[in-house]
């Protein structure tokens, strides 16, 4: 490996953009929850439970390239798929259930 | 086509941030969840589209299987394990993360994974040095992270479920094994940086160690800080993702992660901010300054009363405030509290529900239930506006509720409760308290209340005791 701190300014002007991204996605995080009700941090919860199922995406992209890779590859990448799978879909329908439960009544 | 997917993506995004934003308030909630579940769908579609994706059958095929189990997962789920089931399915979610990260170990040694990314950096010089070690620390933290979120999140479950015990557990140099796990791991990704011939059993070794310390940083947490705790471990959860998001250079991941992450993060410190602890003393497992001591002797004497003379006196008061705990929904006692409330209003009798932050095992636990059982909303009041109204309340029915209610929060400065809001139920006329037994509560603390001159003790099943009351009020 080669290594020259002639290239850091470099490295961190490639950087940048995306800690601007990320911090912003952070604020956005805290903000857009700020004012949320006791009741309802349960379900939030557990929504955010569910979308922290994004990584199933990861899983896809994984198994959709493996054709050419070692055959663990395809096995791992299948079984973390039907996991982040079981998290998003049982994410969302738990949280389901939860919020039908606070249908005003009467 | 590259152009398209970017943009749906964008779009799955902008779900992502407003079901969030729904799902905090009530009258928005159910849409916000519906909005969130549409941004995933479109993003796993749109990813599905990705132009050379092979193993299509593969694909799909894991995508109908994850789909039934979770649904069946999720429709057998009582009310009451909501907390275990959001548990199991975070502590999935980790896993999986952590398996995706191992695939690409696997394909990076033994697959063609290396000379792609050899391929990708030649020719960058020193940048293409930089790019190598973000990529390895990067896919090692998603490993790490992913294993700890995984063994936490199930033994957190098994906490809940009681089939470990909810007690802090604890052994001899707790503290420098668990600290000396993480350093390990950190010393381990170094390793395989400086020398990369060895890198394979490090690997290997750093997944089983973040394994094992998933289950070290959750043993010493005792059962009523699990909330947190899952809390917690989302956030972790959400980290993982956001790392694979940066793996396979995909916005939707990286950013749907971040937003997790943060929220994550944030709604655990609401938690403690609830419990008036702080998040670092929750995760060392320590209770204030006084370590989980037993609090100070209980002099004075429990009153006990039947069930026909506590009917008489909730049917003949005006004001009733109902305390529920975990007692309550252990014994899923939220239908018959709700048939005696109703009693008690036709009756003339003004009967409210207050809602400590924390009881139950999670917060918002108790709203969820009695929302089961069909009490309405309005009748639900949090700590802050309930609080004030104790002293003109005739009767409080303390419903398997034990330390949210603990006067020694608030007077007793040795107390490992000390300091933590509680209901000012000690200021009412009467308290009534339904309990299985004299055991201490969650904190593992006495509790004054119960010896209080003004409190009467009713023991039994919440739902026994409870469907007891009913029968006496109605032949009154």
């Amino acid at each position: 490996m080669e290594w020259s701190l002639q290239d850091l300014p470099t490295l961190i002007n490639s950087v940048l953009p995306h800690l601007y991204l990320l911090l912003l996605a952070v604020f956005l995080g805290i903000e857009v929850i700020g004012r949320v009700p006791q009741v309802l941090h349960t379900p939030l919860m557990s929504g955010s439970n569910a979308l922290s199922g994004v990584v199933v995406v990861g899983s896809i992209l994984l198994v959709g390239k493996a054709d050419q890779a070692p055959w663990p590859v395809l096995v791992l990448g299948c079984l973390s798929l039907v996991l982040a799978t079981v998290n998003v879909v049982g994410g969302f329908a738990v949280t389901g259930r939860m919020l039908n439960m606070f249908r005003k009544k009467k | 086509m590259e152009t398209l997917m970017e943009v749906g993506y964008l779009v799955a995004l902008v779900c992502f941030v407003l079901g969030i934003k729904g799902m905090s308030d009530p009258a928005t909630s159910n849409r916000g969840n519906l909005v969130l579940a549409l941004g995933m769908g479109l993003a796993v579609l749109v990813t599905l589209f990705l132009p050379g994706l092979s193993n299509l059958p593969y694909i799909l095929g894991s995508l109908v299987l994850g789909s039934v189990i979770g649904l069946r997962m999720s429709g057998q789920a009582k009310m009451t394990e909501m907390p275990q089931m959001v548990s199991l399915l975070n502590g999935f979610g980790g896993l999986a993360a952590a398996l995706v990260a191992l695939a690409e170990v696997v394909d990076l040694l033994y697959g063609e994974g290396l000379l792609r990314l050899l391929t990708q950096t030649s020719g960058m010089g020193s940048m293409g040095s930089y790019y190598l070690v973000f990529y390895i620390v990067t896919l090692m933290i998603s490993l790490s992270v992913g294993g700890i979120s995984f063994t936490g999140s199930v033994l957190a479950m098994a906490k809940l479920d009681g089939k470990v015990s909810g007690q802090p557990i604890r052994f001899p140099m707790q503290g420098l094994v668990t600290n000396g796990l993480l350093l390990a791991q950190v010393l381990l990704i170094v390793g395989m940086i400086l020398a990369p011939t060895y890198a394979e059993p490090m690997v290997y070794l750093l997944f089983v160690l973040s394994l094992v310390y998933g289950v070290l940083f959750v043993l010493p947490i005792g059962g009523a800080d699990m909330p947190v705790v899952i809390s917690f471990l989302n956030s972790l959860t959400g980290l993982t993702a956001a790392t694979t998001g940066l793996l396979f250079d995909n916005r939707a991941m990286l950013m749907g992660g971040v937003l997790v992450g943060a929220s994550g993060v944030y709604l655990t410190v609401l938690m403690c901010n609830a419990m008036n602890r702080t998040l670092g003393a929750v995760l060392l497992g320590q209770f204030n300054a006084s370590g989980g001591g037993a609090g100070r002797e209980m002099n004075g004497q429990i009153r006990e009363i039947g069930s026909y003379d506590a009917a008489v006196l909730l049917a003949y008061s005006s004001r009733v405030v109902v305390v529920p705990g975990y007692g309550m929904a252990v014994a899923q006692a939220q239908h018959p509290m709700h048939e005696l409330e109703k009693l008690l209003v036709s009756k003339g009798v003004e009967c409210r529900y207050a809602i400590h932050p924390v009881a139950g095992r999670m917060p918002g636990h108790m709203n969820v239930l009695l929302a089961e059982a069909d009490v309405s909303y309005d009748l639900l009041l949090e700590m802050e506006a309930i609080n004030p109204d104790f002293p003109q309340t005739d009767v409080v029915v303390v419903v398997g509720a034990n330390d949210v209610v603990n006067p020694a929060a608030e007077n007793d400065p040795g107390s490992p409760v000390y300091g933590m809001p509680i209901l000012k139920a000690y200021q009412a006329k009467n308290i009534i308290v339904i309990k299985r037994s004299m055991a201490a509560g969650y904190a593992g603390v006495e509790n004054e209340l119960f010896y209080d001159p003004k409190t009467r003790m009713l023991f039994g099943d919440a739902k026994a005791v409870l469907s007891e009351l009913i029968q006496a009020v109605k032949g009154l």
